[in-house]
């Protein structure tokens, strides 16, 4: 029945509206910036890395490869910046994972509701100090603290262990908190199942809340590993400057972030192989990290419990 | 009956009290990694604050009690007086430059006594004591003030606040004792006015797009995965991004040189304006995300009523989505900008300026801003630096903490149930 009106449109759903249109395609550019951004990143890391690779001082194999990082005689071997890294992040996770863990399973399964909302804030306010503090901190009180216990002709003013230490410190909350919250996700069904068969409460926790919650737990550590990776501050700071190959956490090695720093810190000229060197330098630790996000991403996928 | 025969079975009570035992020690091993964890905190903390108040010994070049006029202390004497004391004090060479930034005259009484302070009296920091030391080590203290006192009679020995007023009134400076981070907190200011520009619209713009327009195809799964990608990259990956698009790549707008600021022969791109839109990359995709989250949680019958009444998509979104979810925004991009705020590498990579004396006043400044300066402090070697970083961190800290406060507020305050 069309009470005699002329009918101008089939549904209201077609009339096409302009300022509807124009809304939708600017948003849409704005949620593609994203994607701008990650092209914007990889575009330039590459361009200037490609410059840096086809310098006739510079080669592949030998920035893989090489032994030493010194740009003035045209040596650029990554390994002592690479091992750095990896011992400052080996030393950060040796503190961060089990007690961050440890902290998570107290606060998910021993704590008291009361205790929980004060700790675990105030464990998430530690996350949220600016790294440089955490520096400050590494070089005034713990690098003092290492040079007293195992002497100071041992332990360097600038070294890895302090950075390494202060680091595990500040990824502790970090992985606490990101564990806690897949701890307490296992619901309490499989709990209650374990107790009536007579399980302890460590047990419950270890045997059954633990492996249920797996998944959240190594994305945890990965997101750990990644920020360790990643971390500045703290090495620029405390870990020393200059590249040296060592696995001595009391002597003094740059990091890769360290380097890129230290060499930014000045006013870095475009044409030179030092502004190059920082973008093969990027490309490498961003490659590092988008593999780590990865392989986090996938395993999250694949062993996520999922319970209804 | 079946009880009693499992008790006397030794095996297994032998095991259970083994079992509730090992429950017991490992409950204290975890209780113990949370204290530890808490610990950290606390000794963070005391380390600053101990780093903050004590003792110091200064030594000015002239002592202020000779210059005395006619009984009048120095700090009562008038402007002119002031005014005829630097003249007598310094070159004429300086005192033009001094006339040039701001004639004398016009200068407010606080701003001459800081010239004094720096240019005639000269303080110097000669030795400098925490507060623990200056607590316990009373007597150690005062011997050494006495052996210095006989090099320099001039020494004073002060208990000395490293945080107090002036801190944040003065400008950078070559002396620690006169020192303060007026240009730093500006230069945060104006890097962060321009982060929260760029990164809120485009932010809130993205996650409307993905929870309102987005169909589920593999290009919007491909913006999704990316910024989840993105929020785990590395600030300082964002800073030599923002060192190759921004500071060179965009050079002549981020200089100013195209809007005729400054002189194109020395401009540069490491401006507040490049620092700003660094940070604004960098904390995109946490504004993303958690403002994806606020508008997720707006239930949708409360779309389907605004429908129901003939709105448009645009008009619903306007009229009832936003703001429900704008307390969660507020919220996200808060805490954002508190990440943004306490961000330093990416600014070093960048290119904030190692010593600034001058305030930034426009988007093509030169900058430096209060993570720079506690690293510039922490990296001297000098212990009064360290003082000053101390200083500057509890400024931080103070700042950050209200920021967080706020967030939380805000949050308790809006929160909605549905």
């Amino acid at each position: 029945m069309n009470y005699g009106y002329p009918i101008r449109n089939k549904g209201l759903q077609k009339k096409i509206k302009p300022g509807e249109t124009v809304i939708h395609v600017l948003l849409f550019l704005a949620g593609f910036i994203s994607i701008f951004t990650t092209i914007g990143i990889v575009f330039v890391l590459g361009k200037d890395a490609w410059l840096f690779f086809r310098l006739p001082e510079v080669n592949l194999w030998d920035f893989l490869t090489g032994t030493s990082w010194q740009p003035h005689i045209n040596k650029f071997g990554i390994l002592p910046l690479f091992t750095s890294t990896l011992l400052t992040t080996a030393i950060a996770m040796t503190i961060a994972i089990p007690l961050g863990l440890a902290a998570a399973i107290y606060l998910s399964e021993y704590a008291s509701q009361k205790a929980r909302k004060i700790i675990k804030p105030t464990l998430e306010l530690l996350a949220g100090i600016p790294t440089i503090v955490y520096g400050y901190f590494a070089l005034t009180m713990v690098t003092p603290l290492l040079r007293s216990i195992f002497g100071a002709n041992i332990v360097e003013i600038y070294n890895t262990g302090s950075a390494g230490l202060v680091m595990g410190i500040l990824i502790l909350p970090l992985v606490a908190s990101i564990c806690e919250d897949s701890l307490s996700a296992v619901p309490r069904t499989l709990r209650d199942a374990a107790y009536g068969l007579g399980a302890t409460k460590l047990e419950v926790a270890i045997k059954i809340v633990l492996p249920a919650a797996l998944s959240g737990i190594s994305a945890a550590i990965i997101l750990g590993i990644t920020r360790a990776i990643g971390e500045t501050m703290i090495v620029a700071v405390a870990a020393g400057a200059g590249p040296n190959l060592t696995l001595n956490p009391f002597k003094g090695a740059e990091t890769m972030t360290g380097h890129i720093v230290r060499i930014s810190g000045g006013d870095l000229s475009y044409d030179s192989i030092d502004y190059n060197s920082i973008f093969a330098i990027g490309l490498f630790l961003f490659l590092i990290t988008l593999v780590l996000n990865i392989i986090s991403q996938r395993i999250v996928r694949k062993y996520r419990e999922v319970y209804e | 009956m079946i009880v009693k025969r499992m008790r006397e079975t030794s095996d297994f009570s032998n095991n259970l009290s083994l079992r509730q035992r090992s429950g017991k020690y490992w409950r204290i091993a975890f209780l113990a990694a949370t204290i530890i964890g808490i610990l950290a905190l606390s000794a963070l903390i005391i380390n600053i604050v101990d780093s903050v108040l004590g003792y110091v010994i200064v030594d000015s070049k002239i002592n202020p009690a000779t210059l005395a006029v006619n009984g009048i202390e120095l700090e009562e004497q008038s402007s002119e007086q002031w005014i005829q004391l630097l003249k007598d004090n310094l070159s004429s060479g300086a005192l033009k430059k001094l006339e040039e930034e701001r004639p004398l005259l016009e200068r407010s009484r606080k701003d001459l006594y800081f010239l004094i302070e720096t240019r005639v009296l000269r303080y110097e920091v000669l030795e400098t004591w925490s507060l623990y030391d200056s607590l316990f080590r009373k007597a150690e203290i005062v011997n050494e003030y006495l052996s210095i006192k006989k090099d320099y009679p001039g020494a004073q020995l002060q208990f000395k606040s490293w945080i107090n007023g002036d801190l944040v009134v003065r400008s950078q400076s070559s002396e620690a004792s006169t020192a303060g981070i007026r240009t730093a907190v500006l230069g945060s200011l104006w890097t962060i006015l321009f982060t929260i520009l760029f990164a809120f619209p485009l932010g809130v713009g993205a996650a409307i797009y993905l929870e309102e327009y987005a169909r589920d195809n593999w290009l919007n799964r491909l913006i999704q995965t990316n910024i989840n990608n993105l929020a785990g990259v590395p600030s300082i990956i964002y800073g030599i991004l923002g060192l190759a698009i921004f500071v060179r790549a965009l050079e002549p707008l981020t200089s100013g040189a195209l809007f005729g600021f400054v002189d194109p022969t020395t401009a540069n791109g490491r401006t507040v304006i490049s620092a700003g839109l660094t940070l604004g990359l960098l904390v995109l995709p946490l504004i993303i995300i958690n403002a994806q989250e606020a508008i997720r949680a707006v239930p949708q019958s409360l779309r389907k009523a605004s429908y129901g009444l003939g709105a448009t998509k645009w008009q619903t979104i306007w009229a009832h989505v936003l703001p429900n979810a704008l307390p969660g925004i507020l919220t996200g991009t808060i805490l954002a900008i508190s990440r943004a705020i306490g961000e330093t590498a990416p600014l070093v990579v960048v290119g904030a300026s190692t010593a600034i004396t001058f305030d930034p006043s426009t988007p093509f400044s030169k900058f430096t801003t209060l993570p720079i300066q506690i690293y510039q402090w922490t990296s001297r070697p000098q212990s009064e630096w360290r003082h000053l970083a101390a200083a500057t961190i509890i400024f931080l800290l103070v700042l950050l903490l209200c920021l967080n406060a706020a967030a939380i507020l805000l949050r308790n305050r809006f929160e909605k149930k549905y």
